[in-house]
């Protein structure tokens, strides 16, 4: 293989361009622009001489005729069939993308861009609304037949989302417990007050933190696979396929996992909180030499008990945040791979900002209730 | 091209033997195709055509016998890239990246195995799409926004890409509708004889023997039990191919053949 190259000749008649070497796509190299740029110099219609001319292919055929656009295809030789042969595949093509021509511009691809991004944002919030009045609707027939809840996918979904969750969100909480203690203990020891670590460890666990975490750790875990499962189920077309059985797609896969989720949310929060105040109680004794019977005495009478309730009241709305974000992204997943990367990303992302949004806001209900 | 009588078959199977555990699928099957030529494989389910596809293309070693392409082995190392830019394959359903649109897809290659300029490259790849029939407007489309038939259009421009002389198709008519299959097994025509390329199809579709092929591979017992042109095979008597070509599709499109040879 010999690499592509041109030389132009000036005459009385006018420029003519000797090509030689192999013009193939491995080939060409840089002469695939330069021949272009070093014609668009010249003055009037070059002649080609094809007589050196290597191997030749498509890659090859276009530099040239594009070269040479307006201007025929030069004549080849009678032993090379295959030159000619390629010529009359490409020029037409050449021909073709003149009139094609008319780029749209920069400007153009801005507001193109604008435009889609508001239509797609308009579309996905529409979706959303028209996807929960279907869950609210799915949900008001189950709550009216419960016979048509589906008792086994409801268990799966919760072992598979709750109660294999369960070493994770404690051990978790655990630690947060224990940071909290530290933090606190380092804090309040240099004011004199280090038994009121008690109290912050059962307030900032019971309060908020056992529920954040647990809530955003569900929200990458089950959120995830949600949308995950019931995205390829779509690609697979076997939404389809149940929609053409006259099984209701929002009975066999968001109402069970709704569900499910909303019942394990509580106990999943429950023992993240249990675990949280053991890692603070572990903290306290092992670094302030504060017992444990005494860590549990405080807690009883400095902390009271609506602070739990608090905690707990925001599971139930926090899981079906968590579990329609997932069911809501899997069933808008459309028929390509692309598609349900960034719909798993989108129910996590999503699902993660609305906890803290929502916790947010029971935060300020909260205060304005004087709890 | 010019080429000399020596030039080593682009395929050439030896003795090859595939098995999955005690399930031997080829023993000894021996295949070549020549230079120029549209080679069909044919057979039933379960012969093992796609294995035997997945064995030529390098992607499943074989348990025993020889592959070559171009005269080298397909397994060895040092012929490896070589191989890969003398051959194009269209995959089934397309296999087009999703992530990228259908030109950035035609691109992938070029950018891959050639140091041309990205403009270059850019109206390349708008030329082979042009080629394959499909307008350039199709060129910033993402491949889940393409019908069947577009996708597998996109397949072979992309399988075009380094102008291979080696074309592989899998299932190419598979899923279209008998317009488009026509359509497709004419740009295959077309392109084998503008390019000057070997093709070799894996296929069920009778009409595509019928109207493209030279000539049509046989798989059955395990091995290659006839090679020839599909007017030679309609009277072969194996009994398989008997079944194959005088069953009732087969004859349908065998009257089809004919009709398309008496007014072309």
């Amino acid at each position: 293989m010999s690499s592509a190259a041109f030389q132009i000749l000036i005459d009385r008649t006018g420029p003519t361009v000797k090509l030689s070497g192999d013009w193939t796509s491995l080939t060409l190299g840089e002469e695939a622009m330069g021949l272009r740029a070093a014609l668009r110099e010249t003055s009037g219609p070059a002649r080609i001489a094809l007589d050196n001319l290597g191997r030749l292919d498509t890659a090859g055929a276009y530099a040239i005729l594009r070269a040479i656009h307006p201007s025929p295809a030069p004549a080849a030789a009678p032993d090379r069939p295959d030159v000619a042969r390629l010529f009359d595949l490409v020029r037409p093509a050449i021909e073709k993308e003149e009139a094609e021509a008319g780029a749209p511009n920069w400007l153009y691809g801005i507001f193109d861009g604008i435009g889609r991004g508001l239509y797609a944002f308009a579309d996905e919030a529409l979706r959303a609304a028209a996807f929960v009045g279907q869950l609210i609707s799915a949900l008001g027939r189950t709550i009216r037949h419960p016979s048509r809840l589906r008792g086994i996918s409801v268990t799966r979904v919760m072992e598979t989302a709750g109660a294999d969750a369960l070493p994770i969100i404690m051990v978790m909480n655990f630690f947060i417990g224990t940071v909290v203690a530290l933090v606190g203990a380092n804090l309040l020891s240099s004011l004199g007050v280090s038994v009121f670590t008690v109290e912050l460890v059962g307030v900032a666990v019971l309060r908020e933190f056992a529920i954040l975490f647990t809530a955003i750790l569900l929200a990458g875990r089950s959120a995830s696979s949600f949308a995950a499962q019931i995205g390829s189920m779509k690609m697979n077309q076997e939404v389809d396929a149940m929609q053409v059985m006259g099984v209701d797609q929002f009975d066999a896969l968001v109402v069970p996992r709704v569900l499910a989720l909303l019942w394990m949310m509580p106990l999943l929060t429950f023992a993240g909180m249990i675990s949280g105040i053991v890692g603070g109680l572990l903290v306290s004794w092992v670094a302030m030499d504060m017992s444990p019977t005494f860590f549990l005495e405080r807690l009883q009478q400095a902390v009271p008990a609506r602070h739990f309730w608090i905690g707990m009241s925001k599971a139930p709305l926090l899981a079906i945040l968590i579990a329609t974000a997932g069911c809501r992204h899997g069933l808008f997943v459309g028929g390509d791979v692309e598609s349900l990367g960034q719909r798993v990303t989108s129910a996590v992302v999503q699902a993660i900002f609305m906890i803290i949004l929502f916790d947010a806001i029971f935060a300020l209900i909260y205060l304005q209730l004087g709890l | 091209m010019n080429a000399p009588v020596s030039l080593p078959p682009p395929v050439r199977v030896r003795g090859l033997r595939s098995a999955f555990g005690d399930n031997v699928i080829h023993d000894g099957l021996n295949l070549d195709v020549r230079r120029g030529e549209i080679l069909a494989i044919v057979g039933g389910s379960g012969t093992g055509k796609s294995v035997l596809l997945n064995t030529i293309l390098g992607l499943k070693r074989p348990d025993g016998g020889q592959v070559e392409i171009f005269g080298r082995d397909v397994h060895d190392p040092s012929a490896e890239a070589q191989v890969e830019r003398r051959t194009g394959v269209m995959f089934q359903s397309g296999a087009l990246f999703s992530a990228l649109t259908v030109s950035q897809n035609v691109e992938a290659p070029l950018r891959e195995h050639t140091s041309l300029p990205d403009d270059f490259v850019r109206e390349l790849a708008h030329l082979k799409i042009k080629l394959v029939g499909l307008m350039s407007r199709a060129a910033d489309l993402m491949p889940a926004e393409l019908s069947g038939g577009m996708r597998k259009r996109v397949g072979i421009a992309r399988a075009l890409a380094l102008d291979p002389e080696l074309l592989f198709l899998d299932e190419p008519t598979a899923g279209l509708d008998p317009i488009g299959a026509a359509e497709f097994d004419q740009l295959t025509r077309e392109l084998c004889d503008s390019l000057g390329l070997t093709v070799l199809i894996i296929t069920h579709d009778l009409d595509t023997l019928y109207t493209i092929t030279d000539r049509v591979a046989v798989l059955a017992d395990r091995k290659v039990v006839a090679t020839a042109p599909v007017a030679e095979l309609e009277r072969s008597d194996h009994p398989w191919i008997r079944s194959y070509f005088n069953g009732p599709r087969g004859r349908a499109a065998q009257d089809a053949g004919r009709r398309n040879e008496r007014t072309p």
